[in-house]
């Protein structure tokens, strides 16, 4: 695929057998620029600067209410920053223009999933609205979610396992480049945990710009490689991850 | 792109009331429950008062449109997948004219049933000149489901958006009733007064061209959060 | 914008003080006599709201496409303004109409224009109270399709209620104006307008003070 003109980095191809007319504006890095979003009197986020970068998993990170799904829902283009910009390679979401979106992709708690329709179903409508070729690419996204003998069932007989695993699927079906997680850890067992760490792990490798949100320390100590701890809307720290990952959180936010 | 989406969109709420046929039962029925209604509110001693069957079909329009409207976009505040719709690469205003295109096929279904009943209860020559009064139909629905479509979009993350909905869009849709209801009248008058059933028909063909164009417009700054 | 603010008051002032007598001495009309008098209130009080609708309008647009919250202070006081002269117009007019002709309420095309659209910013001001979060755009909307729709509303209404002569039409004055009845409703007019502007002032004024303390609590905690 042909990199657009202005992007001085090599473009990441997109899912094998997407359509040649989508646009394929890439970036490497995701900046966030003293950008604050705040509602009346109500503040979510204050005066945050941070860098993201291919290939790390950032964990953020911090207690109900500091303003971790803000921040994703700011870094997925969903709102507005009410001062800040927020870049993409150097570019704003407006300056990038809605071929931006083809690159993020997000997984929050609700799913995202129709309820009356079937997994395939599901899956379908989004890779074609993401202008993929579904016929090549749904059946092998069943096949990781575990799904492909259920592929027809509506999805509101599935379990919270299931379901999970299928909107995994779904929200990685366009090989984004910055994948924003918010609390993708709930509610899952042991085995459905480590299956979604290491699906992590691997788009990190391949060079992603991965954010997960979550308070579950335990499961972000073994996964993620920078840390970005919030509280009440402000940035409190970014650091590397090395470990000791709960005595640090309790160090600068207090108990957990 | 844009077209594409806007098909996408459609297919998939098309889709969705295949399966469970949900949305489609319940407002027909409810807009049927209205023409009983307002039936038996308005006719005295086996007479209706003239001019009550376009008054009674669009009103009953209005109503299902309203309960089809909240129910359409309950769908989307469920799992958040307007959200997911949101984030696609797609222009914005296609998922608008998408779900647009499905509330007209869905009020289209309704009408479909409601003007051979409103002609059988009241005796209205409805069929008198059918194309005209298709015209009409679909200019009215066009009119009421464009406003309709932004403002039950906007208000999906509104707590009190199913009380909201009418207050905002009864006012709003004052004229296209207005339209309606003396059009259609005018198409079912003997003879059948077709300077005036024009003069109405083009007054809302106004109204679509200005509801449509703002609902494009104003859909992009108003889904960001 | 401050500076004007005290002259404009003391012009206003002075305005309301001479109309009584102004008007006192202007003609009756022949049928109504006194009552008719009420026009000077009534019919300003529609200029009045009509400059609310301008205001409001314009400002829900620059609100909507650039974000500006100066023009969304404006939208919300001005949509006040709407519900507040309005509903005076809407009082005085049902009134007026009793004692000259009978009947509360006739369905006179500029009344119910008028009634359409005050409900529309009724709405306005409770989708802004009890909307949830982000319903100042959603407001935004409901004002400026409120204002691109009046003129359909007029003429439909217009339209429709020729085609339903009841009682007597409210006869058109401002049309056939006998002598003596311009100079009056020109000053009545210009006040109302006066005080529309002065009100608007005050009350983006008051949401100004609202924002700023807003801000001032977000900087004490940073």
């Amino acid at each position: 695929m042909r990199s657009t003109p202005t992007t001085r980095v090599r473009s990441r191809p997109i899912a094998p057998g997407s359509r040649p007319d989508v646009d394929t504006f890439d970036f490497q890095s995701v900046q966030l620029a003293d950008v604050s979003r705040h509602f009346g009197r109500r503040r979510a986020l204050s005066r945050v600067s941070l860098t993201l970068n291919g290939g790390d998993i950032v964990g953020l990170l911090g207690p109900n209410g500091a303003g971790k799904s803000t921040m994703i829902g700011l870094l997925a283009t969903l709102a507005i920053p009410t001062s800040g910009e927020v870049r993409y390679g150097g570019r704003t979401a407006k300056e990038a223009g809605a071929s931006l979106r083809q690159r993020i992709g997000l997984l929050a708690h609700e799913l995202y999933l129709y309820p009356e329709l079937s997994a395939r179903q599901n899956l379908t409508f989004f890779a074609d609205l993401y202008g993929l070729d579904s016929q090549t690419l749904v059946p092998a996204a069943l096949e990781r979610a575990g799904l492909a003998d259920r592929a027809d069932d509506d999805v509101h007989g599935f379990s919270r396992g299931m379901r999970q695993r299928l909107a995994l699927e779904r929200a990685l079906i366009h090989n984004p480049r910055l994948v924003l997680f918010d609390e993708p850890f709930t509610g899952l067992d042991d085995s459905a945990v480590s299956i979604v760490s290491q699906r992590l792990r691997t788009l990190a490798a391949s060079g992603s710009i991965v954010v997960v949100a979550t308070h579950d320390l335990d499961i972000a100590d073994g996964l993620v490689t920078r840390v970005a701890l919030v509280r009440e809307g402000k940035l409190l720290a970014d650091e590397p991850s090395a470990g000791g990952l709960r005595s640090r959180y309790r160090s600068a936010i207090g108990a957990a | 792109m844009f077209v594409r989406t806007a098909i996408l969109v459609l297919k998939k709420d098309l889709a969705i009331e295949v399966k469970t046929l949900e949305i489609v039962m319940t407002t027909l029925f409810f807009a049927v429950a209205c023409v009983l209604v307002f039936s038996f509110a308005f006719v005295r001693e086996g007479q209706a008062p003239p001019d009550a069957a376009p008054a009674i079909l669009w009103i009953a329009v209005a109503f299902s449109g309203t309960l089809a409207l909240g129910r359409t976009f309950e769908r989307e505040r469920y799992s958040e997948t307007l959200r997911a719709l949101l984030l696609a690469p797609a222009p914005r205003p296609a998922l608008y004219v998408g779900k647009l295109l499905g509330m007209i096929v869905l009020l289209a279904l309704d009408e479909l049933v409601l003007v051979p009943l409103i002609a059988f209860l009241f005796g209205a020559p409805m069929f008198a000149r059918p194309l005209f009064l298709l015209l009409f139909l679909a200019a009215g629905t066009l009119a009421f489901a464009a406003v309709g479509t932004l403002f039950a979009a906007m208000l999906i993350r509104s707590r009190t958006r199913d009380v909201l909905l009418p207050i905002l869009l009864y006012p709003i849709t004052v004229p296209v009733i207005i339209c309606g209801v003396r059009g259609t009248a005018a198409l079912l008058s003997s003879p059948v007064d077709e300077p005036t059933a024009t003069m109405w028909l083009a007054i809302l063909i106004a109204m679509d061209v200005v509801f449509v164009t703002l609902s494009l417009w104003t859909f992009e700054p108003l889904m960001s959060e | 914008m401050r500076k004007a603010f005290a002259p404009l008051a003391v012009v206003t002032g002075l305005l309301f003080a001479i109309a009584p007598f102004v008007i006192a001495n202007a003609p009756y009309e022949q049928t109504m006599l006194l009552i008719q008098k009420i026009f000077y209130f009534h019919v300003p009080s529609w200029v009045a709201m009509y400059c609310g609708l301008i205001v409001a309008a314009i400002a829900s647009i620059l609100y909507l496409f650039k974000g500006s919250k100066a023009a969304d202070r404006y939208a919300v006081s001005a949509a006040e303004l709407i519900v507040v002269f309005g509903l005076n117009g809407l009082i005085s007019g049902p009134l007026w109409a009793r004692k000259a002709w009978g009947v509360w309420w006739q369905w006179d095309v500029k009344l119910t224009s008028a009634l359409l659209l005050w409900l529309m910013f009724v709405a306005y001001l409770l989708v802004r109270k009890y909307g949830g979060p982000g319903s100042e755009k959603l407001a935004a909307v409901v004002a400026i399709f409120g204002a691109a729709v009046s003129p359909f509303v007029y003429v439909s209404v217009n339209i429709w209620r020729t085609m339903h002569p009841k009682t007597s039409v409210v006869p058109d004055i401002i049309k056939n104006p006998t002598t003596g009845f311009a100079g009056p409703l020109l000053l009545s007019m210009l006040a109302f307008v006066l005080l529309f502007c002065l009100l608007l002032m005050l009350r983006v004024r008051l949401a100004e003070r609202q924002d700023a303390l807003d801000e001032l609590y977000l900087a004490y905690e940073d």
